[in-house]
């Protein structure tokens, strides 16, 4: 691996650790945006290294935990239609729909399959003629312009068995709609620095010109998420708001505007529902007409009613830092890492299966 | 969201390059991220490269340590 | 909680599995020898104790960088013998093969599982085969049986784990579960590393002659070693804290896990082992292991403590704190 990785050693962690903890005069609730944040979080150990004042609280940017299970139900049964190859990236494998998982059904015999690349799902279509391949996309817009890139790639390469059942999902309006949110108290986000190496630092201004709060685009290291959380606090320090790059040998300012491009060019914006968030405006992407042919949604006959989320159920409000795991009635009696009902504790490292882990 | 992991850039052939991470090798769409050469290193998330790193802004975060360290 | 049919999670070596036989198998079948579930049984004949154990063998693809089914059919079984510290004493193998499967094919394998079997210093001294047609199995399934010796004054089991022993371990994890990725060719990666898939049985016999109260000992095959420490500390009811700086892993294996989100602690290994020895002789053992080609990269990786039972503490390599839980299901891979 090369060298831009090899930055965490103790001694620079130590550091880091020694800085943060002289600008901790009081607590802190800082979000970190994006799952994949919550999983190098986890297994870095950082929550065990920062002061107690700091709490670090998962948001609303990993697909497992905000796909809605009627979409869930929708791809389950779109694998049940005849001659349909259902692909998907393995994440939501284990999310459970209403009665069933993508997993179970695996295991019952349909044609699902885990692809890490939607190029792999057209090189699928390509070597399997007979089968109708449906690529259940789903991602932010760190995924959205290469789901863009393929669906075009098929057209140059003239697939014909090839759909995309989108369900993919733009990260700045929901982070408006939880900053709307009275009860979410949070001073400061930690910004998903992939998705910001597609869209850059403008889409996130909202957050301090709207609401005045701090916001640092950090990298996954776990030495990026401690100088994320030290400029955070030398924001506050300094009586300052503002979105700041930690993440500067990936992400430009300007994002990458080409794959930005491809991906307007490809997808609209439409209305999304997120799980215990509900339908937010001009938070999801579906394809525009000049590739209706394409769209699994459109072409197959399979409808996606609002399904309600398991009574009890709290992951919306634990996603957006408004309650924890505790306060669920569900938490660790029916809903258990082994059985999960909800998608906070289905990936393991989401808040309740963290929790779960740790006893609070 | 999302799992963006660095590798070096072996080879190019058109719109595909093959990059090295530490060892493991994959074949990487360049559809977003065209004019990507030979020893560069990309970043790749679902098999395609979204950004070209740049080596220095790497060391841009040891570099706030050491004016800490002695700051 | 079981399901209604089986899954493919429940085959995957992790918590799953372990329930499949808690909560299905043993309820029919218990018994005292059966019910600690270590990798081997322990029959008591007169004043000598057997070891016998057996597994089944249904990988794919069967020819693999760094070995092939025969291979591992037997490493396998005399890893299970080892973990309990017997001394082979026979093993026996029933094939099952699909009709049409090449005879060539066929005529390798037994040529792996003849050499893997002399490296070993075992006989396989009795067997079976059976034909089924085509499309029952995939190819070939092999399950084969060993029954071993263990000395006298030798007493390993999962529940001996105490207060004050050190972890060992003889190599790098991940190789086995990641060479197989590579040669399936899955997720279009190409790669360069062998499963570690090797017979155990020899090493173990020179560990324990430099030690013979080696405490526990277990090989970390499906659900890696994060599944088998938290096992040892939960049959020993101790805490066990280990050392990610220790814990060795080859650049390629954290390329893969990198690109596919896996967490190596739950990769499945062929050619490793942990053991946990009194502390006066980890030295010792450590030595004797670095000596034995199986054992170049030993490493001590932790140690058992009192505090925190019936967990697993992985000091980061930052030097934070994480829980090792047991693996609850297939690792897939993640984009996020």
């Amino acid at each position: 691996m090369n060298q831009c990785n090899r930055i965490n050693t103790v001694g620079n962690v130590d550091s880091m650790l020694m800085g943060i903890s002289r600008l901790t005069d009081r607590t802190f609730r800082f979000m970190e945006v994006c799952g994949t944040h919550t999983v190098s979080i986890f297994r870095s150990g950082i929550k065990s290294l920062l002061p107690k004042e700091i709490e670090l609280v998962s948001g609303p940017g990993c697909p497992v935990c905000v796909t809605p299970v009627a979409e869930i139900d929708r791809a389950i049964s779109m694998a049940a239609l005849k001659d349909v190859t259902l692909l998907t990236f393995g994440d939501l494998m284990r999310v459970p729909g209403t009665s069933s998982s993508l997993s179970k059904e695996k295991a019952m015999g349909k044609d699902i399959r885990v692809i890490t690349s939607p190029l792999d799902a057209l090189e699928v279509a390509a070597r399997e003629p007979e089968r109708k391949v449906v690529f259940f996309g789903v991602g932010f817009e760190t995924t959205s312009p290469a789901i863009a890139a393929s669906v075009k790639e098929a057209r140059v390469r003239g697939i014909s068995n090839f759909y995309l059942l989108s369900s993919q999902r733009l990260i700045p309006p929901a982070m408006k709609i939880l900053l709307s949110s009275k009860d979410a108290k949070i001073d400061g986000f930690i910004l998903p620095g992939h998705v910001s190496v597609i869209i850059g630092k403008e889409p996130y201004s909202f957050i301090s010109d709207e609401f005045s709060l701090m916001g640092v685009i950090t990298g996954f290291e776990a030495l990026d998420i401690l100088e994320g959380i030290y400029m955070l606090l030398c924001q506050n320090k300094e009586g300052r708001s503002e979105i700041e790059v930690q993440y500067k040998r990936a992400v430009k300012e300007e994002g990458n505007p080409l794959a930005l491009e491809i991906m307007k060019e490809v997808f609209k914006t439409v209305s999304a529902r997120w799980r215990g968030m509900g339908m937010i405006p001009g938070s999801g992407m579906a394809l525009r007409e000049e590739f209706k042919e394409m769209d699994a949604a459109e072409i197959f006959d399979i409808s996606c009613e609002d399904k309600p989320d398991a009574p009890g159920c709290l992951c919306g409000e634990i996603l957006q830092g408004i309650k924890t795991p505790k306060e669920c009635s569900l938490f660790g009696t029916r809903c258990t890492p082994q059985d999960p009902v909800g998608p906070c504790m289905v990936s393991s490292e989401g808040s309740c299966a963290a929790f779960y882990k740790y006893g609070g | 969201m999302c799992l963006g992991v660095p590798g070096k850039v072996v080879s190019v052939n058109e719109d595909i390059a093959e990059v090295d991470f530490g060892g493991v090798r994959r074949d990487v769409s360049l559809l977003l991220c065209p004019g990507v050469m030979e020893g560069d290193y990309v970043l790749v998330h679902v098999g395609f490269a979204i950004q070209r790193l740049e080596k220095e802004d790497a060391m841009e975060t040891l570099q706030l340590l050491e004016e800490f360290i002695r700051g | 909680m079981m399901e209604k049919n089986i899954l493919l999670a429940h085959g995957a070596g992790g918590r799953l599995s372990h329930d499949i036989v808690t909560e299905l198998f043993l309820p029919f079948l218990k018994n005292e020898i059966l019910s600690p579930l270590d990798d081997s049984a322990v029959l008591t004949v007169e004043k000598t104790r057997l070891a016998l154990t057996t597994d089944s063998y249904v990988v794919k693809p069967l020819f693999f960088p760094g070995g092939d089914i025969g291979r591992l059919s037997i490493c396998g079984t005399i890893n299970d013998l080892a973990m309990v510290g017997a001394k082979p004493l026979g093993i026996s193998a029933a094939f099952i093969l699909e009709e049409g499967f090449s005879v060539e094919a066929l005529e390798k394998i037994l040529s792996s599982t003849k050499s893997a079997a002399m490296e070993a210093d075992v006989m396989v001294v009795t067997g079976d085969t059976k034909v089924v047609e085509r499309g029952a199995v995939e190819g070939l399934f092999i399950t084969t049986s060993g029954v071993g010796i263990i000395p006298e004054g030798v007493d390993v089991k999962s529940s001996h784990a105490t207060p004050g022993d050190v972890i060992i371990i003889n190599g790098p994890i991940g190789d086995h579960e990641i060479g197989i990725l590579l040669a399936r060719g899955e997720f279009s990666l190409k790669g360069q590393i062998k499963s570690d898939c090797a017979p155990l049985g020899k090493l173990v016999q020179k560990m324990l002659k430099a030690c013979p109260t080696i405490h526990a000992m277990r090989d970390p095959t499906r659900g890696g070693i994060g599944t088998v420490l938290w096992e040892i500390a939960n049959a020993s009811d101790v805490g066990i804290m280990v050392d990610e700086e220790e814990i060795m892993i080859h650049e390629e294996v954290r390329g893969v896990c990198d690109l596919l989100g896996f967490d190596p602690y739950y990769l499945a290994n062929e050619g490793k082992l942990v053991a946990f020895v009194p502390r006066e002789d980890a030295e010792r053992v450590v030595g004797i292991m670095r000596a034995d080609p199986l054992g170049r990269d030993s490493a001590i990786i932790g140690k058992v403590v009192d505090q925190n039972r019936r967990k697993v503490l992985l000091k980061t390599h930052i030097g934070g704190h994480r829980l090792l839980e047991p693996l609850s299901s297939v690792q897939f891979p993640r984009i996020c």
